[in-house]
């Protein structure tokens, strides 16, 4: 789950992180107020989207006085900002964040995730900060610095004080540094984050460092300890259809092509998608409709599926392992006829029962296309749309 | 001869009086396991369908003499679960629950450091070695014994490729999910290792996806020590960048852990890569005849 800046540096907050001062707002007329209340100028105008890049977009402007906060808020409100994240539909901007501004010296990168090689927490900084890490990765991998985090002890104040002097900070830098990796750290396990990124740190005029962008990803697994981090979700940033389909233990994702997906198992969804590309089309969604495929649920998943008017044809893709063929063969028949699918359908049915349920499709009067295999399947339903 | 589980092996089950606990452990028996019972806190001393239950798995393995446990607790109480079976001496864990918080496997993972015990999972099919002993909601039926090995982060996805082999009359030793989540027990490098070092498994179908780079590490492994051909698919190749499709672990991130640059590697290693999930069975027949 994501959240805005705003958000995550309230969180970062109340872990004692140095962030601006700063107010969300909704509307154009409290942006003036706000930045009044926050002191003299300059402040930073910055739109909240769950999307990176904002700056290029024009999602973050400097406003030298309060006339200007208003202007720059005006021009943001309802305004599409595409980033190199959003793609190329962008996301309309309904709130924005008021900060006040800071001198800026010098600019680093710190960030925080879990390591799937060490099966640690690791902390990554880098001394290039404001730009896109994956490009100092990939071109000067040596510019960047890991400690792998003991889970029992957490961040230790040496490896904080290591990292602080490979970056490159004076003595009093790097006793500000000390602690706020270590508060970093513990916010990032205390709310159970699967990412937080700090790009860029930034060192003040002032000699003093700040979190002037916060970005914070949280395990979903683990939000069922965390209500009020739950409360922060903010649907207008996700799409629609996944909302939906989350609510029937769906697991959906929107694609770009015409032909829809209904699998039981993660693994074998994408695999179903992949051999769809393997034969010339495009899959229109990833949708994994778990174990158990009740009529319910398949109903649903059809009307998730065909609610995209990009799709032109529907390829259901069964393993039954414990479900039987048959159950599922039912399921797909009624939730067939209940919605009503129009377009060609394609079922591959494979497991306990497997005949019993090819025999429920064939004599269901309803037009279904039952193949052998997946090969066969994806083939058939390709031919069908292309046809 | 097999890896991890044979007709020798006794298991428990973690959280046997909740539905899906019974249901597999009612299925893993119907296959011929040696389900010797369950662990539910609280319901000590109770009998379930014949299982007798335990308050904890120290009391299990003494009354049982269980060494493997399977866990079907849910996520809250999954971590706790799996180092309870540590504790207790279990030598095989296999947690199937999905959907446990990734902290909470960092914990695990150093907690068994140094331990003498095997975690597969979580998020996991189980392990099945055909014919002799099912731990998990595979279905039985669609394996026999045989030559090949499997591994896979997979469910349904190693049905497939399993049903690719017994239509062809061809058995597996043993087949091996590892679980779809970012940090789990055992790799596929790991579960690679353990089918060189087993004498009947003359040959191996790896099945991977996208994210990270344990099927680069495994591949290394074919690459530099394996003598026994390996055939692999990775799921993933439509998937866009920054999605996570159901699996936790399934994620490119930073352009990392694509599906074109692990087959590309895979290739290079020597691995038979199938371009089609309808070809894995096939991609290991281009290398090998049973």
């Amino acid at each position: 789950m994501n959240i805005h800046e705003y958000q995550a540096k309230a969180i970062l907050r109340n872990f004692g992180v140095p962030v601006p001062e700063g107010h969300v707002v909704y509307n154009t007329n409290s942006a003036r107020d706000w930045a009044k209340r926050l002191g003299d100028g300059p402040w930073a105008v910055k739109a909240q989207i769950h999307a990176g890049g904002r700056g290029k977009g024009g999602g973050v402007k400097i406003a030298k006085t309060a006339d200007e906060v208003k202007q720059y808020a005006r021009d943001m409100f309802g305004m599409t900002l595409v980033t190199h994240q959003t793609g190329p539909e962008g996301k309309i901007v309904k709130r924005v964040l008021i900060e006040q501004g800071c001198d800026i010296a010098d600019e680093f990168y710190v960030s925080f995730l879990v390591d799937r090689a060490t099966d640690k927490v690791t902390l990554m900084a880098s001394a290039e900060g404001g730009m896109d890490i994956e490009e100092v990765a990939a071109k000067t991998p040596e510019k960047l610095f890991f400690e792998a985090i003991d889970p029992v002890v957490g961040l230790t104040a040496f490896q904080a004080r290591k990292v602080a002097f490979k970056l490159g900070f004076a003595i009093p830098q790097v006793k500000q540094a000390v602690p706020l990796l270590m508060n970093l750290y513990k916010a990032f396990v205390e709310a159970d984050c699967s990412l937080l990124e700090i790009n860029p740190l930034v060192l003040t005029g002032a000699g003093d460092l700040l979190c002037l962008d916060a970005k914070i990803n949280f395990d979903e697994n683990a939000l069922f300890r965390h209500i009020r981090i739950r409360d922060l979700r903010d649907y207008d940033e996700e799409d629609p259809m996944e909302i939906e389909a989350s609510q029937y233990d769906l697991s959906y994702i929107a694609l770009d092509g015409n032909i829809g997906c209904m699998v039981n198992g993660a693994g074998l969804a994408m695999a179903t998608m992949d051999i769809i590309q393997h034969y010339g089309a495009s899959p229109a969604n990833f949708l994994d409709v778990g174990g158990g495929a009740t009529i319910e649920r398949v109903t649903e998943a059809f009307k998730i599926i065909l609610s995209d008017d990009k799709v032109e044809g529907i390829l259901v893709n069964i393993f039954g392992g414990i479900m039987k063929c048959d159950v599922i063969a039912t399921g797909v028949v009624e939730a067939a006829k209940q919605v009503g699918v129009k377009v060609p359908l394609v079922v591959r049915l494979e497991g306990t029962n497997v005949a019993l349920g090819k025999k429920i499709l064939a004599e269901s009067g309803v037009d279904i296309v039952s193949a052998d295999g997946m090969a066969d399947a994806a083939q058939k339903i390709v031919n069908a749309v292309k046809g | 001869m097999s890896i991890l589980i044979d007709k020798n092996t006794k298991v428990i089950t973690q959280g046997i009086t909740g539905a899906t606990g019974l249901f597999h452990a009612q299925g893993a028996r119907e296959y011929g396991t040696q389900m010797v019972g369950g662990v539910t806190p609280g319901k000590g001393g109770q009998e379930i369908d014949g299982f007798p239950i335990f308050n904890t798995v120290e009391e299990a393995i003494a009354a049982t003499g269980a060494n493997a446990s399977v866990i079907y607790v849910p996520p809250i109480g999954s971590a706790d679960a799996i180092m309870e079976a540590v504790d207790a001496g279990i030598e095989l864990v296999i947690c199937i629950t999905e959907g446990v918080p990734v902290l909470d496997m960092v914990k695990v993972k150093k907690y068994m450091e140094g331990k003498n015990c095997r975690l597969i999972g979580p998020n996991c099919p189980g392990v099945i070695t055909p014919g002799e002993c099912k731990i998990g909601i595979m279905p039985g039926y669609i394996h026999k014994p045989g030559p090949v090995g499997v591994v896979s982060r997979s469910g349904t996805l190693t049905y497939e490729a399993v049903w690719q082999l017994t239509s062809r009359d061809i058995g597996q030793t043993s087949c091996v999910g590892i679980g779809g989540d970012p940090v789990n027990g055992t790799s596929h490098l790991d579960t690679l290792k353990m089918f060189e070092a087993d004498p009947e498994t003359k040959a191996v179908i790896m099945i991977g996806e996208i994210g990270g780079d344990a099927e680069e590490q495994a591949a290394e492994f074919v690459r530099d020590h394996m003598t026994k051909p390996v055939a692999a698919f990775i799921a993933g190749a439509t998937a866009p960048a920054g999605k996570r499709m159901g699996h936790a672990g399934a994620i490119i991130s930073g352009g990392k852990g694509d599906a074109a640059s692990k087959k590309a590697f895979l290739r290079e290693c020597g691995i038979s890569v199938a371009d089609s999930p309808a070809e894995m069975a096939e991609a290991l027949l281009k290398i090998w005849q049973p």
